[in-house]
C-alpha cells in the first residue's frame, strides 16, 4: 500500500509552496520530513493526506488518485494529526478518540479501547480534555487517529512541545503501529529525534526537495550547512546520535 | 449518550397537558363551558407552535455553536431570521396580512432570499470566517430594510401593527400555523441532525475535520437548510423569539457528552419545553395586555447571557 507523490507540486494564490517532487512512501516505515522553517513541511503533510488540492501532479495511494477519490474512502485509509491540537468542547477522553471513528460511521468500542491501551491512556479515559496535561493531551489526539485504525499515519509537529518523556512515549507508539503495518510520516523539527527514529528522512528547502535518504545520508552535516546555514556535526553511534552546533 | 432526551420527554408529557389547562382563564375539562373548543381550537395549536419553535431554535442553536466551534453563537447570526421578518414585515406593509397564508409565505420567502444570498456569497468555497461575516451582513441589511419599511407604514397604526408583530407571539395562532411550522421545522431538524457527525469533526478543527471525510460545503448547505427551515417557519408564524437558540444549548451540554451531534436533540426537546413555559407564563400573568413572547424570552435571556460572560470571565481570569 504505496502511498507516492508524482511531480507534486502546491501553489497558493500564485505563490509556489511546493515545487514539483517525487517521492514514494514505504507502509511498515516512518518517514521523517524536515527542513527550515517555511520550506513547505507541513504543505508536503497535507498534500500527502490528501487536504491540498495539487496545482500540478497527484499523489496517489496504491496507485489511485487521491483527489479522485471519496473523502470517506481517503479518511478511512489515512489518518491526519494537524499541529493545531484544537479540541473545542471539553469532552471526555473516550469520547474525543472515538471521533477517529467517523470515517467508519461506527462505535468502535474496540478499536477505541485498542487506541486508548495503546496510548497509555485508560486511566484517563473518563477525564475531560481541559484537565490533561500537555503530554497527555498529545496522546489523546494521536489516540483519536489510531482509533480510525489507518493505514497512514500522517502527524504535523507531534512532538513539539513535549517532554523528552512524553516525545520518546509517542514515538514507540508510533513505531509499534509501523510495526503493525502501518506508513508513519512525521514533520519534526528536531533533528536528532528524525536522525533517530526515522527509517527515512525527505529534506525539504524552500519548496523544494533537496534530499530523500536515509537519516545519515539526509541530514548529513554538509546537508545541514547548506540548508540552514548553521555548522554543525553529529556525535554519538548511529540511533543514539546527538547534534552539536558550531 | 442521550440521556436527557428521556428526561425531557418525561418532562414534556407532563408539562404539555398542563399547559393547555393554563391562562387567563384556567379550564377544568369537566367544567368550563366550551372547554373542547377552547382546548382543540386554541390552546392545543398554540401548544404545537410553542413546541415547533423552541425545538426548531434550540436545534438550530446547538448546530449553529457546534459549526462556529463558539458557545456564544446564535441562529440570529446567518442573518435567517431578520430575513423572514422582513418578508413579514413587508407583506403587513402592504395590508396581505389579512390574508392567513400571505403573511407566512412571504416570511418564508425572506427566509429564503437570505438563505440563498448567504449560499451564493460563501457557497461553495471560503471557510467559517467569510460564512459568519457574510451572515451577520446579511442580518444588518435585513434589520436596515425592515426599518425603513417600518417608516414607511402608511400610518401609526400599521407601524404599531408592525411593531408589536416582530416582538414575537403566539396570541391567536390556528391550526394552519401549526401546519405550515411543524412540518418545516420537523424537516429542518432532521437535516441538522444529519450534519451531527460534520459537527463533531469540526471539534478538532477544520483540517483535521476533513481528514475525517468531511465535505465543507456539503455540511455549510445542511446547515443553512437546517437552521432556514426552523428558523424561518419559526418567525413566519410567531416572529423575532430571540435567546432561545442561545441559552438552550449552554442548559442542555453539561447532560451530554458535549459532542455537537449529542446536543442537537436535546437542545430541540429543551427548547420546545422551554417556549411552551414561557408562552403559559405569557398567558397566565396579570397584565392588561399579553405579554409578547419575545420580550419575555429575552427577559430572561439577557440576565442568563450576562451569568454566562460573568462565569466565562472567571474562567479566563
Amino acid at each position: 500500500m504505496m502511498l507516492t507523490a508524482e511531480k507534486l507540486a502546491v501553489e497558493l494564490g500564485g505563490t509556489a509552496l511546493l515545487h514539483p517532487l517525487s517521492a514514494g512512501l514505504h507502509p511498515g516505515t516512518i518517514t521523517a520530513i524536515c527542513g527550515p522553517n517555511g520550506a513547505g513541511k507541513s504543505t508536503l503533510l497535507a498534500a500527502l493526506a490528501g487536504l491540498t488540492e495539487p496545482s500540478t501532479g497527484e499523489v496517489l495511494l496504491d496507485g489511485a488518485s487521491l483527489s479522485a477519490m471519496p473523502a470517506r474512502q481517503r479518511a478511512r485509509a489515512i489518518g491526519y494529526l494537524p499541529q493545531t491540537g484544537e479540541v473545542a468542547w471539553d469532552m471526555v477522553v473516550r469520547s474525543l478518540v472515538a471521533l477517529g471513528r467517523l470515517p467508519h460511521g461506527d462505535e468502535g468500542a474496540l478499536p477505541v479501547a485498542t487506541a486508548l491501551a495503546a496510548c497509555d491512556l485508560e486511566r484517563f479515559a473518563q477525564r475531560r480534555v481541559s484537565t490533561l496535561s500537555g503530554g497527555e493531551k498529545a496522546r489523546a489526539l494521536l489516540a483519536r487517529v489510531l482509533a480510525g485504525e489507518p493505514r497512514w499515519i500522517l502527524a504535523d509537529e507531534p512532538l513539539a512541545a513535549l517532554d523528552i518523556a512524553h516525545q520518546l512515549a509517542l514515538l514507540v507508539t508510533l513505531r509499534r503501529a509501523a510495526a503493525g503495518g502501518a506508513g508513519v510520516v512525521l514533520v519534526l523539527h528536531d533533528l536528532a529525534l528524525a536522525m533517530n527514529h526515522a527509517d527515512r528522512v525527505l529534506l525539504l528547502d524552500g519548496g523544494r526537495l533537496v534530499a530523500d535518504a536515509s537519516p545519515e545520508d539526509a541530514l548529513s552535516g554538509r546537508n545541514i550547512a547548506n540548508v540552514w546555514g548553521v555548522a554543525a556535526r553529529w556525535l554519538g553511534e548511529p540511533g543514539a546520535r546527538a547534534l552539536v552546533m558550531g | 449518550m442521550t440521556r436527557p432526551v428521556p428526561v425531557l420527554l418525561l418532562v414534556l408529557t407532563i408539562a404539555i397537558p398542563l399547559s393547555l389547562l393554563a391562562g387567563r382563564v384556567w379550564i377544568d375539562p369537566l367544567d368550563t363551558p366550551n372547554a373542547a373548543i377552547i382546548l382543540m381550537d386554541l390552546r392545543l395549536p398554540r401548544a404545537l407552535l410553542a413546541l415547533a419553535i423552541g425545538g426548531g431554535l434550540g436545534a438550530a442553536g446547538a448546530a449553529m455553536q457546534g459549526y462556529l466551534r463558539n458557545p456564544l453563537a446564535d441562529p440570529g447570526l446567518f442573518g435567517i431570521a431578520p430575513g423572514a421578518a422582513l418578508g413579514a414585515v413587508v407583506s403587513l406593509l402592504f395590508g396581505y396580512a389579512a390574508s392567513a397564508w400571505l403573511l407566512p409565505l412571504f416570511a418564508l420567502a425572506g427566509a429564503g432570499g437570505a438563505m440563498a444570498l448567504l449560499a451564493l456569497i460563501a457557497g461553495r468555497s471560503g471557510g467559517i470566517g467569510l460564512f459568519t461575516l457574510a451572515g451577520m451582513m446579511i442580518a444588518s441589511l435585513a434589520g436596515a430594510l425592515t426599518s425603513l419599511v417600518i417608516s414607511l407604514a402608511p400610518n401609526a397604526f400599521a407601524m404599531s401593527e408592525i411593531v408589536t408583530w416582530l416582538m414575537g407571539a403566539l396570541t391567536d395562532r390556528s391550526w394552519q400555523d401549526v401546519w405550515i411550522a411543524a412540518p418545516l421545522t420537523i424537516a429542518g431538524i432532521t437535516l441538522l441532525r444529519a450534519a451531527g457527525p460534520s459537527l463533531d469533526a469540526l471539534t478538532l478543527g477544520d483540517a483535521a475535520a476533513c481528514s475525517l471525510g468531511v465535505d465543507p460545503a456539503r455540511l455549510r448547505g445542511l446547515l443553512v437548510l437546517g437552521v432556514g427551515l426552523t428558523v424561518g417557519s419559526g418567525v413566519a408564524v410567531a416572529g423575532i423569539v430571540g435567546f432561545v437558540g442561545l441559552i438552550v444549548p449552554h442548559l442542555v451540554r453539561p447532560w451530554t457528552d458535549r459532542r455537537p451531534a449529542s446536543l442537537i436533540l436535546p437542545s430541540a426537546l429543551a427548547g420546545a419545553l422551554l417556549v411552551l413555559l414561557a408562552d403559559c407564563l405569557c398567558r397566565i400573568l396579570p397584565l392588561v395586555t399579553e405579554l409578547r413572547l419575545g420580550i419575555a424570552l429575552s427577559l430572561i435571556g439577557a440576565p442568563f447571557f450576562l451569568a454566562l460572560l460573568l462565569k466565562m470571565r472567571r474562567g479566563l481570569a
